[in-house]
């Protein structure tokens, strides 16, 4: 069994990739974080944990805080992911195309 | 045919806002009606398989829309928009939030700004999305995924072979 972990598995959880999300915009301590979700601190960090073993979290020491952020090599995989998002967007714009052209048919 | 339309689509994850601008074959006021018409919404608004259901719309500054996204299991996902602005075939503006089946909506939602122009017969549509909270728009995301299981694993193959070669 290859237990290593990957980034889908990383992303295959809402928290995770709202995780992702956060420190995408800033370095963050546990703390900070664990205040954007309703989960207990431990949650949180246990889902930091699965992160950084994905390679898309580094920890920084600044200080007496841990910040996290992320990977930016990883990102990229990231944006593939994002891009799921924009076919989304295609697919019902197709949609639309069919439903405008069809309309503008009747119309004749 | 619809090849030459321009799609554009962007996320400044900095600033918690995705960009989409779009052009339609058809004048301008049948893409208005396409956007802000539920009879029409339902049409295409859900990504197939999914499909989207309109409980009730008031089409009006204040007024509201609750609807569904259907899977095809029949999860049903709601939410309810409010209209807060509205130039009739120029721009409309809506708060939109997640809600549970008796119109309770969650705590935190995302700004929709549509802009509307014709040139040509060809009507483009800019579309602003603002979210209050990233998680929000990684679960938008979420819920859609679960209707697109064959994309998904599509997804997980190509992140598979991606992780395999780093």
């Amino acid at each position: 069994m290859d237990i290593r972990r990957d980034v889908f598995q990383a992303i295959a959880d809402p928290t995770r990739r709202a995780i992702i999300a956060l420190i995408a915009l800033q370095a963050m301590t546990p703390n900070a974080l664990a205040e954007h979700f309703h989960t207990s601190r431990q949650a949180v960090s246990k889902h930091i944990k699965i992160l950084s073993e994905c390679e898309l979290v580094k920890q920084e020491q600044q200080g007496r805080e841990i910040y996290y952020s992320l990977e930016l090599e990883k990102m990229k995989e990231i944006d593939i992911w994002l891009e799921q998002f924009r076919k989304i967007w295609e697919t019902r714009f197709n949609q639309l195309d069919d439903l405008l052209s069809t309309i503008k048919k009747k119309k004749k | 045919m619809t090849n030459s339309l321009l799609f554009d689509f962007t996320v400044d994850k900095s600033k918690k806002t995705v960009y989409i601008t779009r052009e339609f074959d058809a004048e301008l006021s049948l893409v208005w009606d396409a956007f802000t018409k539920k009879e029409l919404l339902d049409q295409w608004v859900a990504p197939k398989p999914m499909t989207s259901k309109t409980k009730y719309q008031d089409f009006k500054v204040g007024g509201k829309r609750f609807y569904a996204m259907v899977s095809p299991d029949g999860q049903e996902r709601w939410a309810l928009q409010e209209y807060t602005s509205i130039t009739p075939k120029t721009n409309f503006k809506m708060y939109n939030a997640f809600a549970d089946k008796d119109e309770n909506p969650e705590p935190s939602g995302s700004e929709w700004d549509h802009t509307f122009s014709e040139h040509n017969g060809v009507t483009t549509v800019s579309i602003v999305i603002y979210n209050e909270s990233l998680e929000r728009l990684e679960r938008i995301l979420d819920g859609f995924t679960q209707g697109m299981k064959m994309s998904l694993s599509n997804l997980e193959n190509l992140l598979a072979s991606l992780s395999q070669r780093s």
